[in-house]
């Protein structure tokens, strides 16, 4: 049990890292995006089913969307 | 190594919650402090839980009829939890809207140059 | 060199953080007001599920802050793309092919009735207003993105928002006519673990989830729709 949160957490700093370090803008929502749903798991391992129902929903569904359409209004590469 | 597997959920909501701070500060790009935004959002909210929980203790919801009350865990970290997700959706798309009328008026979304254009 | 700096002051805010979690251990029970609210949740407010009794039941007045907060975003990102004249003449480059329009337009209903089922078993089951108004918004946006050229009614758009808002206002006022304080317990509380129990709770989270989900939708509309 330990070992799974152990791998999800380590999973979830990479992924923030990589949406720090892509180029692409594309590419770092959908990292971005990762983190949001690895968070959900976590808050379900955490005893908090509302919360997590709430992240998934909201964090991993329309934040993602409204950076895509966002970004098909402007520049796709950064700078 | 005991430190570790006590504190795991502690460290990784710091660094989130770090990452997100050196995406603002460092990027040039408007988008991509959005989306530090979005990141320091999600840390923030795990430290939150974090701190409401209890060692073998269960959801706050009574379902079966006979559950003892001194083993949940603490609801209201996560009635402010809950207010402060849809207050966070609301401010990114604002923030979002701002980004793209930006754009149409400069022609550019780096930060450096937006500041140099003053009136 | 900017990096630089930054890095470093990062470094130093994350010793300062780490000398102090020493003083909050985990897994151990913290605060006060927690215990009081399990105890007597279920004799006070009759909702099973302690988390909906505080955000509707304890502390109902944040919950209406936090809805003139998404309303006045909402209002700002619209009056923010008024000046924008909508697309009259699309020329999409490529339709959907058959499969994903046919999927979409198969998955729409089941979404919304799962939001729908969620909403209103807010009491009962993890759940509520704002994560079935969410799951109704993400349905429209899926036939946003897969039936390109379906577009929703603005004026049923715009009566849903408003009646989901003027409901909780209401029931607030005839709490504060009838009983002693705004937003008070006016219906009786059934017996806990059936549907028409809790008062006026799953009234209110009807209203909001009434009022959130058309306030999102309506927010991905304006983003798509009006372009330069």
């Amino acid at each position: 049990m330990e070992i799974i949160v152990t791998i999800l957490i380590l999973l979830m700093i990479v992924s923030a890292i990589a949406a720090l370090v892509f180029k692409d803008l594309i590419s770092a929502i959908i990292a971005s995006c990762i983190v949001s749903l690895i968070a959900a798991i976590l808050f379900y391992f955490l005893q908090a089913p509302d919360v997590a129902m709430a992240e998934a929903a909201i964090g991993a569904a329309l934040v993602t969307g409204i950076f895509i359409i966002a970004v098909k209004k402007t520049k796709r590469f950064e700078e | 190594m005991n430190f570790l597997s006590e504190n795991i959920y502690y460290i990784g909501a710091f660094s989130l919650i770090f990452i997100g701070l050196y995406i603002l500060l460092v990027k040039k790009n408007l988008i991509k402090v959005i989306i530090g935004f979005s990141i320091l959002d999600t840390g923030i909210y795990l430290f939150l839980i974090t701190i409401g929980y209890i060692a073998d203790g269960t959801a706050p919801i009574f379902s079966k009829s006979g559950l003892k009350a001194d083993r949940m865990v603490d609801p209201v970290p996560q009635a402010l939890v809950l207010t402060a997700i849809v207050i966070g959706v609301a401010v990114l798309a604002l923030a979002v809207s701002l980004a793209v009328r930006l754009y149409g008026h400069y022609g550019t979304l780096n930060l450096r140059k937006i500041k140099e254009q003053r009136w | 060199m900017r990096k630089l700096i930054g890095i470093i002051l990062l470094t130093i805010i994350a010793a300062g953080i780490s000398l102090s979690l020493k003083e909050i251990p985990f897994g151990i029970p913290k605060t006060i007001i927690g215990n009081h609210f399990i105890n007597k949740g279920i004799e006070e407010t009759g909702a099973i599920n302690i988390v909906t009794s505080v955000v509707v039941g304890y502390r109902s007045f944040d919950t209406l802050g936090e809805i003139t907060v998404l309303f006045t975003a909402a209002i700002g990102l619209g009056a923010l793309f008024s000046l924008y004249k909508n697309k009259k003449t699309v020329i999409y480059k490529e339709p959907a092919s058959l499969i994903v329009y046919t999927g979409c337009r198969f998955l729409f209903p089941i979404i919304v009735l799962t939001g729908i089922y969620i909403i209103i078993h807010g009491h009962l089951t993890p759940g509520g207003g704002f994560q079935g108004g969410a799951i109704i918004a993400s349905a429209f946006l899926l036939m946003y993105l897969g039936c390109t050229g379906k577009r929703i009614n603005y004026k049923l758009s715009t009566i849903a928002e408003a009646v989901g808002g003027l409901t909780f206002i209401t029931l607030g006022i005839v709490g504060l006519i009838t009983g002693k304080d705004f937003l008070f317990n006016f219906i009786s509380k059934g017996e806990p673990a059936s549907l028409m129990s809790a008062g006026i709770i799953p009234l209110i989270y009807m209203a909001i989830g009434l009022k959130v989900g058309s306030e999102l939708t309506g927010i991905i509309d304006n983003l798509i729709e009006k372009s330069q």
